[in-house]
């Protein structure tokens, strides 16, 4: 589904990919960890075409993912995006958000993508937010609004960037509970997290970067549980006991 | 100070004056404008050859004076074989030279909106073209509100300046009255009390379409 092979990127001096090999298949959630400017984040931007990369190459549902436009807007109706921040359009409602792209992009009849979109936000738990703007929502309701906004375009995948970074811890629960059901109803995702209990407990499998390359990967429980390589097993032991 | 009959006498002249200010002003804000914008997407527009000639064109005529503009378009313009009314090189100069400090008002407001915001909208497959018409353009406007108020005050006022090429507005009828009457305390406080009436219902205008986009 997704397959990243051999991938570099640097930004000026700074290596910030430095040979990144990765296959994901289909129905698999996929979290990836590492200390912040590990380059986790530009991985998952590099796959639907944010950040251009150096060399390598980044094939996602048959689609090589290179500079020319066309197919970097055909990657992103395959692969939706969920962001740190949100980034939800503040001058359109829950609704609007979440139709914009059907609407939009994909040209489908307004009734129609409405009415899904109304589907949607029940379905991240948000029935009758539909009219409100984003800035009075909170961070967990405005996050399922995006993640609603990423649904709504019917993606094969769903790329994760840090989707609780930005949450009040007892926001935290709410997206992971949506996530979890995502995860159940077989979606493909690729997670960069923080959350630990949320990548042993979901994650097919685990990938620790390190440096701008895998350090180590495996079944999740493994990874997090019994970490093999030094460098994981200080990371993990940083996260989990900060003080 | 005023008698009712100095009123009664220079005030319909006063008043047409005021017209002409009032459709000077309108013209070249329209002008103004939509150049500004053109300028402005120019300068953002990631095309090399674009931005550069906006970058210069904006940067020469800021560093004129709009006298001197006025002057050019009015006096020199007829000798390539370009002949304008006073009221139209009027109306194209203030445009032209608001234009350029439009374009810059619009320029900030493009330029203010969060990049997360654009990353959302590439993200959904959105094509340049729309995500600058649904998502940039919206916010910028918002975000250029303020400002393009304060310029269109300024612009106003400036229409003044086109009493240089002899265009019959407030200024250059108060001019012309005072000259011949005499009553200069008169005639140009009356002037003054009217660019500022003239100006209220625009600061009022602006200050509602604030608060009413700042709510969402």
């Amino acid at each position: 589904m997704i397959a990243i092979r051999d991938v570099r990127k640097s930004f000026g001096t700074n290596l910030v990919l430095d040979g990144i090999t990765l296959e994901v298949t289909q129905g698999e959630v996929v979290c990836v960890i590492g200390a912040s400017g590990s380059g986790k984040s530009t991985l998952l931007r590099c796959v639907n075409g944010l950040e251009s990369y150096d060399s390598g190459e980044i094939v996602v549902a048959g689609q090589r993912v290179d500079r020319d436009m066309r197919h970097i807007v055909a990657i992103r109706e395959k692969v939706a995006m969920v962001f740190q921040r949100f980034n939800l359009f503040p001058h359109r409602t829950a609704l609007e958000n979440v139709i914009e792209g059907p609407v939009y992009v994909k040209r489908e009849p307004r009734a129609a993508a409405t009415e899904r979109a109304r589907a949607l936000l029940v379905r991240v738990g948000l029935a009758g937010k539909e009219d409100d703007y984003p800035h009075r929502l909170s961070g967990g309701q405005q996050q399922r609004v995006a993640i609603a906004r990423a649904l709504a375009m019917q993606p094969q995948a769903i790329l994760f960037d840090e989707p609780t970074s930005a949450l009040d811890p007892e926001l935290v629960g709410e997206v992971l509970a949506v996530m979890r059901l995502l995860a159940n109803e077989g979606m493909t995702m690729i997670v960069v997290t923080h959350e630990m209990g949320f990548a042993r407990e979901v994650a097919d499998r685990a990938i620790f970067i390190d440096g701008g390359k895998i350090v180590e990967q495996g079944p999740a429980r493994d990874v997090l549980a019994s970490p093999q390589h030094e460098r994981t097993q200080d990371f993990l032991r940083r996260v989990t006991h900060p003080i | 100070m005023f008698s009712l009959k100095d009123l009664a006498e220079y005030l319909p002249l006063l008043a047409r004056g005021a017209l002409i200010t009032v459709e000077v002003f309108a013209l070249a804000l329209v002008v103004a404008t939509l150049l500004g914008l053109a300028w402005a997407l120019m300068r953002v527009s990631g095309v090399a050859a674009l931005s550069g000639f906006s970058k210069a064109l904006i940067n020469t005529i800021r560093g004129i004076p709009i006298l001197v503009q006025l002057f050019y378009i009015y006096f020199v313009f007829p000798e390539i074989g370009i002949q304008l009314s006073a009221f139209a090189a009027g109306v194209i100069g203030l445009g032209f030279a608001y234009s350029c400090y439009m374009a810059e008002v619009f320029r900030s407001g493009i330029e203010g909106v969060d990049p997360g915001q654009v990353e959302a909208a590439q993200s959904l497959g959105m094509s340049r073209a729309l995500i600058l018409w649904r998502v940039v353009l919206p916010q910028a406007f918002k975000i250029a509100l303020p400002p393009y108020g304060n310029t269109c005050v300024m612009l106003l006022k400036d229409t003044s300046q086109a009493s240089i090429i002899t265009v019959a507005e407030l200024s250059f009828q108060g001019k012309l009255i005072a000259s011949s009457s005499f009553k200069n305390t008169e005639v140009f406080t009356l002037v003054a009390i009217m660019y500022l009436v003239m100006c209220i219902p625009l600061i009022l205008i602006v200050g509602r379409l604030e608060k009413r986009f700042g709510r969402k």
